[in-house]
């Protein structure tokens, strides 16, 4: 299969907005984790949240979208305008039908959908907005990138909770394979309100603890959950001669892909992620030796960062390959990690540094696991990019530099 | 050689009926099952008519904790499973799991029981800090709808590629498509793919009422879906489910399973116009119906029906025509169109696998469903839309088309087994 370019970024983080500065924290350990600002936390057990800050995403947007969409939706279109703009693409250059969009999300505009649900069921049906049809589902920014960018390519959405992100990634480049030029594609992602918020306590991953430093600690002996953050990234991917025709500047190539479902609950067979590994691999043609750095999933529970560092040791040996985990600084940006990780690890190609996990002082001995908790420079071709999905969705993806 | 990708199995939860069988009985009828709404107190709602089905998880074999964990999409796209890999004759077992996968589509998801959750933990909507230690705890499962892939995934032991496609009314044509992608590029040799939606409940009335996209037909509720009438006023929303067994065709022939019809085409585009408004030109969704035609090696004259995504709405059908004109040009005068939605409704993301179903079944029997309540044609919708009652024809290739919000265009191709040249 044909490896394709990543040619536009468009960054939005907890600890960073933008590319440069998202970077640059990224790089200093600057975490983007806080206290919840979003509504009033204090009647929940969880009150830290990764929160995009240093960002109105509505002043940037016409004031007619503003009424329409969520929050989530407003960063959507933030970041794939920043994604166009790097890749220096203009969609009015290429043919009508060249380009398409292709998202994830895990939950649709959900803080807007709470306040539809309570105008209805507070004041009655005639105060439903008439936004709601389309603010609220799944496809919506997915439908609103095309719309704002003129974009009349093939357009899809993925939802596969954590692994949703990586997933589009391999949607879009499967529609580059039928023939469109350039896709728009990766997630921002994350809603914000009492009622997702009720959502995620009620999966039990998130953290109890109080200090932004001692709560998501992946694959520490104290990993006792995560902390939930909105974010993301959308790329632009693109044929690989497409983007050499048209002089793009290549932030790297997604080389491989892999997705494995775990069995079912009981079942007593192995789970999914090292097979999605391999695959990714075997796509790529690459050996375990030749990959340099793994951003990992970290998921943060004692439960899944031993499956996490089960699957790595099977495929790279013991400590035999550097993991890191900067989403330590954001959050868990439900399908928003993965591209989000993509995005990192290609920059970290490109200045030859690993990024550090941060606040994990000291990851479990019995992993076997070498974490990179400051940061790393060295000699860096390839990376690999894993996450995960609540059910048991495993995704790969395997990113050569430019 | 080139891979492709046939149709083995097909299940169905459809209004009038639960199962093929009886869902078939219903199209080809010509009767509807529109009805005043009985699931939930429609008496605030403008529109108060739907199409729902009488389906009882109890009575389905559900247990006690599938029914408490799964929402009514997720029961309907479970039961649909169980007909269509029944019927494909498949036994998991003797399968290789990582060579299955599963892809299921919806537009709205658990919709249904997070309104319900929701109710309970604002306590009938009067607080905004929602009392969280009153949800259920399979909460998660409705927040993030790809429960409804692991659940049918679990149930059939896949452990290859699974997810959901979502892409409001046009997901159950994406979903079979994005499955059928799956089997081409070799990531899966068999996937269980299709699309559920349940979405009959206060919220999802009360955001069609807002934009009057629903009828308000309810004195008649029988007749109140009438795609490509002049006396149209807004589509019926409806229910279900339509789940098929997909496989590489050379896997199903080395097993011996009968094949009930090819994929042969799939084509989709965006309109990039507007969020719930069609161009009346219907061009996006003419240059999806050519690039499924391109890809099945079909001409427009090959066409033998087409299912159309026929809304009953004043735009989609206006819109869709002049597509259909766009994109096979003096053909479209010649070619039978119908929509099915005029007897089991628009199931929003369910009903593009249903109209699947019609057209995998339209080509096995022979038999073009028609197009009920089609009494006084639109003049500006002028084409043959077998008004009335269902017709005899030779199918050999076929077309069915969605349109959604968000501008999603979707065309896909269907062929008799053995009719496939490209």
């Amino acid at each position: 299969m044909t490896a394709v370019a990543v040619t536009g970024m468009g960054i939005l983080a907890p600890n960073g907005a933008g590319t440069p500065a998202y970077w640059a924290a990224t790089l200093s350990g600057r975490s983007g984790l806080g206290g919840l600002t979003r509504f009033d936390p204090s009647p929940y057990p969880v009150r830290l949240a990764g929160e995009i800050q240093d960002l109105d995403a509505a002043a940037l947007l016409p004031s007619r979208l503003r009424a329409q969409t969520d929050e989530l939706t407003r960063l959507s279109l933030v970041a794939a305008e920043w994604a166009l703009a790097d890749a220096g693409l203009d969609p009015a250059d290429l043919p009508e039908y060249a380009v398409g969009v292709v998202t994830a999300n895990t939950a649709g505009g959900f803080e807007f959908g709470q306040r539809e649900l309570e105008n209805l069921w507070s004041k009655g049906s005639g105060y439903v907005s008439a936004y709601q049809s389309f603010a609220w589902f799944y496809a919506v920014n997915t439908g609103q990138i095309s719309i704002r960018h003129g974009l009349r390519g093939p357009g899809s959405v993925v939802v596969t909770d954590g692994a949703g992100g990586l997933d589009a990634l391999a949607a879009a480049r499967r529609l580059l394979r039928r023939g469109a030029q350039a896709m728009v594609t990766g997630a921002v992602d994350g809603s914000l309100c009492p009622w997702s918020w009720t959502a995620l306590l009620a999966e039990g991953r998130l953290s109890t603890r109080e200090d932004p430093d001692d709560a998501y600690l992946p694959f520490d002996s104290r990993a006792d959950g995560h902390v939930a953050g909105e974010g993301g990234a959308l790329l632009v991917v693109e044929d690989t001669e497409a983007a050499r025709a048209r002089g793009a500047r290549t932030h790297g190539l997604i080389e491989g892909y892999g997705t494995a479902f775990d069995p079912a609950p009981g079942s007593g067979r192995a789970p999914g992620l090292r097979r999605a590994v391999t695959q990714a691999l075997d796509e790529a043609g690459w050996r375990p030796s030749d990959v340099d750095v793994v951003f990992a999933d970290a998921a943060g529970t004692p439960q899944l960062d031993r499956q996490e560092a089960a699957a790595l040791a099977a495929v790279f040996g013991p400590g035999g390959v550097p993991v890191t985990a900067p989403k330590t600084m954001t959050g868990r940006l439900a399908a928003g990690s993965g591209p989000l990780d993509v995005a990192t690890a290609l920059l970290a190609l490109r200045d030859q540094v690993i990024p550090p996990t941060v606040n994990v002082s000291c990851p479990k001995e019995e992993y076997c696991i070498d974490l990179v908790t400051t940061v790393r420079r060295t000699r860096l071709r390839r990376a690999l990019v894993l996450a995960r999905g609540h059910g048991g969705f495993n995704s790969a993806v395997a990113l050569s530099g430019p | 050689m080139r891979r492709r990708v046939v149709v083995t199995g097909l299940g169905l939860v459809a209004p009038g009926g639960i199962g093929a069988k009886a869902f078939w009985e219903l199209v080809s009828s010509g009767r509807t099952a529109t009805r005043a709404i009985s699931l939930c107190d429609a008496s605030p709602f403008r529109s108060r008519v739907a199409a729902e089905c009488d389906f009882d998880p109890v009575l389905h074999g559900f247990t006690p904790q599938e029914v408490r964990r799964m929402d009514r999409a997720t029961q309907f796209a479970a039961a649909a499973t169980d007909e269509a890999v029944a019927e494909a004759g498949l036994r998991f077992e003797d399968l290789d799991p990582h060579r299955t996968g599963v892809t299921v589509g919806s537009a709205v998801g658990c919709t249904t029981s997070l309104e319900r959750e929701y109710a309970t933990v604002s306590n009938g909507g009067r607080a905004w800090l929602v009392d969280h230690t009153y949800a259920v705890p399979h909460l998660y499962g409705h927040f993030v709808p790809s429960s409804m892939a692991a659940e049918v995934a679990w149930r059939v032991g896949a452990e290859g590629p699974v997810g959901v496609v979502s892409t409001g009314c046009t997901s159950g044509l994406d979903a079979v498509a994005h499955a059928r992608e799956l089997i081409l590029e070799g990531s899966a040799d068999i996937m269980v793919a299709g699309a559920t939606d349940a979405p009959i409940s206060p919220i999802t009335l009360a955001c069609f009422d807002a934009i009057k996209a629903t009828t308000p037909r309810n004195d008649d509720p029988e007749h109140a879906s009438r795609p490509f009438d002049a006396t149209r006023n807004g589509f019926v929303l409806g229910e279900g489910a339509a789940m098929f067994v997909l496989e590489e065709h050379g896997h199903a022939v080395r097993r011996g399973a009968r094949v009930l019809a090819e994929l042969s085409g799939f084509a989709s585009r965006c309109n990039a116009f507007h969020m719930t408004g069609l161009r009346p030109d219907g061009r996006e969704m003419a240059e999806a119906i050519r690039g499924a035609l391109t890809e099945a090696g079909a001409r427009p004259d090959d066409i033998d029906y087409v299912n159309a995504h026929g809304s009953g709405t004043k735009q989609n059908d206006r819109h869709e025509t002049a597509a259909f004109k766009a994109a096979l040009g003096e053909s479209a005068y010649r070619t039978p169109v119908s929509s099915i939605k005029s007897m089991v409704g628009h199931s929003l993301g369910a009903i593009g696998a249903i109209e699947i179903a019609a057209c995998v079944l339209a080509l096995r029997h022979g038999v073009i469903p028609p197009t009920a309540n089609l009494h006084e044609p639109d003049p500006e919708c002028d084409l043959d839309y077998v008004p009335l009652t269902s017709r005899r024809a030779d199918l050999a290739t076929v077309l069915t088309v969605g349109s959604g919000f968000g501008g999603f265009q979707s065309a896909m191709v269907l062929s008799r087994p053995g009719e496939h040249a490209a």
